[in-house]
């Protein structure tokens, strides 16, 4: 099966975009990818051995969380995995139309 | 500082992004290669801000549109070099969010403020470093190629 690697993991996989694997499921390829690659197994999994929060892994256009057989689930030769991190953020700030709405009012 | 250079056309695109979600956050994705050790930026293309919740001051751009990105580039030869978003009516600093919610070690993340409802300053910030420990925001210059066709979408 094919591995998609994003953009900031490439240093680790000597520029690829693009990885081959074989393997019998998703937990089963990220294994494979990563066994001589420590360094991106670091950047993939956390102490526990478990996905980072912040990464997300696809099996094709489905996102292996909500599988049923999730990291265990059967891949297929032709099959394509993506790894991408998230992407979120924002300025967090609290415009006073919107404070108003939530700050309590003080008595006198 | 590093270099972060693109066509004006895609500098605009992102600016009127923000100009039209205003007061809510835009958010999308830079295309582009590196060249010369330097990205390059050719497209920015737009998301759609899943934080309806809090969308005047957060963003997060589904996964699942990512991939798809992610897959359209790869196919036109190019890759994800960054990401942009808006600031209503507040400076284009990254914040404390956003660098938590950092991830892409080595991409460019661009900031807007968008100030009643116009777009004003616009920064670039490289999140350099080797891993989520390290990683920092470093300012990146923004050149504009004006020789460069329009390749925004």
């Amino acid at each position: 099966m094919t591995i998609i690697i994003p953009t900031p993991l490439r240093q680790y996989v000597d520029g690829q975009a693009k990885i081959e694997v074989t393997a019998p499921t998703v937990k089963g390829a990220l294994d494979a990818l990563t066994l001589e690659r420590p360094e991106l197994r670091k950047h993939l999994f956390n102490a526990e051995g478990k996905v980072r929060a912040f990464v997300n892994v696809y099996l094709n256009d489905e996102d292996v969380r909500y599988l049923p057989q999730k990291e265990d689930s059967a891949v297929m030769e032709n099959d394509t995995l993506t790894i991408i991190p998230s992407i979120a953020g924002g300025s967090s700030f609290q415009p006073s139309a919107f404070r108003r709405q939530v700050e309590p009012r003080t008595s006198n | 500082m590093s270099v972060l250079s693109m066509p004006a056309t895609v500098y605009d695109a992102m600016r009127a992004h923000g100009e039209e979600t205003y007061p809510h956050e835009c958010c999308g994705v830079l295309l582009g290669q590196v060249v010369r050790g330097e990205w390059h930026v050719e497209a920015a293309v737009r998301a759609g801000n899943m934080r309806t919740d809090s969308a005047h001051n957060r963003y997060s751009i589904d996964p699942a549109e990512l991939v798809r990105i992610q897959r359209d580039a790869m196919r036109q030869r190019q890759d994800i070099a960054g990401f942009y978003h808006s600031h209503p009516d507040h400076p284009a600093q990254w914040s404390a969010t956003d660098f938590a919610e950092a991830h892409w070690i080595g991409c460019s993340y661009v900031i807007t403020e968008v100030r009643s409802g116009r777009a004003a300053l616009t920064n670039a910030f490289l999140l350099a470093g080797t891993t989520e420990e390290d990683k920092r925001f470093e300012p990146m210059d923004v050149r504009l190629d004006e020789s460069i066709g329009d390749t925004s979408k």
